[in-house]
């Protein structure tokens, strides 16, 4: 499914937070959203996921107006993994799983083989198997991360809209979970921080400076020194790596 | 915990059945001990066949002033108490996981001091008359604090301890009302007897009484559990669970009007009681676990046995005279609270 915003707009009194911002992913696509803090890519993702009504422009996914279509209905096929899940309710990694199956079940409806399946499914992919009876209040900040990530796969989503996934998360989860949700076969868009991790695994990347698009393209066309000096602050190195042009960022400590 | 069985979700739904049959028979019996016990005491036996004989299932031989004590005053008066108890159970686990707040209940929210407000402005100022505007003045009374709550957490927008706090606003501006109300109206004897009735009491509950409020909590208890699984998606919040295709707003309105409903019919027959919405949820949630759909049946119960026993309590402490209800629910319920934060504490 595709992913179409078109001239998103939407602030709060006296401060625009999204400005004119237009940007497209077509089916299956992996599109990077970077930019600093404070830039607007919580509240893009926001409104991508129609958690957030713009105040003009539309978002159409799979070519539908989402204004339009049902939270439930829309819930079915599109998941959304916030920034900084946090409960007291004192539930377990499964039952947090198994809020993922909501939008797919009616009000009584009793727990089906599929759900059963889903939820397997997702907790196998994020390594939480086994611990699918621990609270959840006693995870780690990168386990609680994963069953939210998990939370969003068992909603068995064609489009997913990911919020800093890997904050948290070890090296070697960051890297999983990345490569998962590009080999995943969904349309997904991706908050990051970390560039290199950027440049790895997203098709292309949408570069927001307050609130605006600064750039998009693929990794390579948009990691560029004079967009990392100009939006990031940084001075950095950008070379090109040996496998598909991706390119690899280092950072100068001067 | 409910859901810590491995893969068979079945297991949870036992063990509910188990839980609920159990606290029903027990129900049972504080019903019968709540009828049996009073001024003076009734013999079980007589219990049981006044009951029977008023139902035309037997036809003992009882003396007449015993068979209308026991169906009359007693009786309806035990199961007011229970449907009152599941009642308020209910409200507190509802607000708790709409405002995602483990203190929300109705008296805490002030929803309780809006409806005895609205129930004092019938008593005290003679507007309307009978039982029927006695309620419409509570629920009226009920909605405006939960209006009062609502804007001045500024909608849903803030977090839930500005709700709390709006709340103990709330309800200081109601009982700041009720007192002036009360204190100004300058009938010494009318006056007692409101601040008597605000501290709860099932004294004078008669049958119909019972049937007004079987149909709501009936009625609340359904829509509830009907909404209970967008319930349990509102565990990380709102716009989490506009995520996972919960049509929040409108989840909300429903439920807080069940809440100020319920809340405003049992506050208008027996007075605001507090405690219950607020012990009932959380020992009924070490029980059956957090999920709605097995809770809010558990509050039922365990809250209408709360209540019943709280009544016979009430009149057992002290006889001649009769204790508040509210006395003896927060009497029971601060240690029993005290008891659960401590083992709800984070195994650091
Ligand atoms: N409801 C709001 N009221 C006022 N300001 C807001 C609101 N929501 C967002 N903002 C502001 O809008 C800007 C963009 O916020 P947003 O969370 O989208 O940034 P971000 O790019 O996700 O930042 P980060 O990298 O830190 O996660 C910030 O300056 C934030 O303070
Ligand atoms: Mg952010």
């Amino acid at each position: 499914m595709s992913v179409v915003a078109r001239n998103l707009t939407w602030g709060v009194p006296r401060k625009t937070i999204v400005s004119d911002v237009s940007l497209t992913a077509a089916p299956g696509e992996t599109l990077g959203l970077i930019g600093p803090n404070g830039s607007g890519k919580s509240s893009l993702l926001r409104l991508l996921a129609g958690l957030k009504t713009p105040a003009s422009g539309r978002v159409e996914i799979n070519g539908q107006d989402i204004a339009r279509v049902s939270r439930k209905a829309l819930s079915r096929q599109v998941a959304f993994v916030q920034q900084n899940a946090a409960t007291d309710t004192n539930v377990t990694v499964r039952d947090v799983v198994r809020l993922g199956r909501t939008p797919h079940r009616s009000a009584l409806a009793g727990w089906s083989e599929t759900d059963e399946t889903a939820v397997a499914h997702a907790l196998a992919r994020v390594d939480m198997t086994s611990r699918r009876a621990q609270p959840w209040q006693t995870l780690s900040g990168g386990e609680r991360q994963r069953v939210h990530i998990a939370r969003a796969l068992a909603q068995t989503p064609q489009v997913m809209f990911l919020d800093e996934p890997t904050n948290h998360l070890d090296i070697h989860h960051q890297i999983e979970i990345l490569r998962m949700v590009r080999d995943l076969d969904l349309t997904s868009v991706i908050a990051l921080h970390d560039l290199n991790l950027a440049a790895m695994f997203c098709d292309r990347i949408v570069v927001l400076e307050s609130g605006t698009v600064r750039a998009t393209g693929t990794p390579a066309a948009v990691l560029t020194r004079a967009i990392l000096r100009d939006v990031f602050r940084v001075d950095a190195q950008v070379s090109g790596t040996p496998d598909a042009g991706r390119p690899h960022i280092r950072f100068s400590p001067e | 915990m409910a859901s810590d069985a491995p893969d068979a979700p079945g297991d949870g739904a036992t063990r509910l059945v188990l839980f609920l049959c159990l606290s029903l028979v027990v129900l049972t019996i504080a019903v019968a001990a709540a009828t049996a016990i009073g001024d003076y005491n009734i013999a079980p036996r007589t219990v049981v066949l006044s009951v029977t004989n008023e139902l035309g299932l037997t036809g003992a031989d009882i003396a007449p002033i015993e068979q209308s004590v026991v169906w009359n005053l007693r009786l309806s008066r035990a199961l007011v108490a229970a449907l009152a108890g599941a009642g308020l159970a209910i409200c507190g686990a509802i607000l708790q996981a709409l405002l995602r707040n483990a203190l929300a209940e109705p008296f805490v929210l002030g929803v309780s001091a809006g409806a005895s407000t609205g129930a004092v402005c019938v008593i005290v100022l003679g507007i309307g008359a009978g039982s029927l505007s006695l309620s419409l003045g509570a629920f009226a009374g009920a909605f405006a604090a939960f209006a009062l709550v609502a804007l001045l957490s500024n909608g849903a927008t803030s977090g839930p301890n500005h709700t709390i706090l709006a709340g103990v606003a709330a309800s200081q501006l109601f009982n700041a009302l009720t007192s002036y109300i009360v204190t100004t109206s300058g009938n010494a004897q009318q006056a007692r007897d409101v601040m008597f009735w605000l501290l709860g009491s099932f004294g004078g509950v008669r049958w119909p009484d019972f049937q007004l409020l079987l149909a709501v909590v009936i009625g609340g208890l359904g829509v509830c559990i009907w909404m209970a699984r967008s319930l349990d998606a509102f565990t990380f919040g709102d716009e989490d669970a506009a995520a996972l295709g919960v049509p929040v707003a409108r989840i909300r309105l429903v439920l807080f009007g069940v809440t100020a409903l319920l809340t405003a019919t049992i506050v208008s027959m027996v007075g605001a009681i507090g405690f219950v919405g607020l012990v009932v949820p959380h020992a009924a949630r070490y029980v059956v676990g957090p999920l709605h759909l097995r809770l809010l049946p558990a509050c039922a119960v365990v809250g209408a046995v709360f209540m019943v026993v709280a009544d016979i309590a009430a009149r057992v402490i002290a006889t001649q005279q009769t204790v508040p209800i509210g006395v003896v629910t927060a009497l029971v319920g601060v240690p029993f609270f005290a008891i659960i934060l401590y083992r709800a504490r984070p195994q650091a």
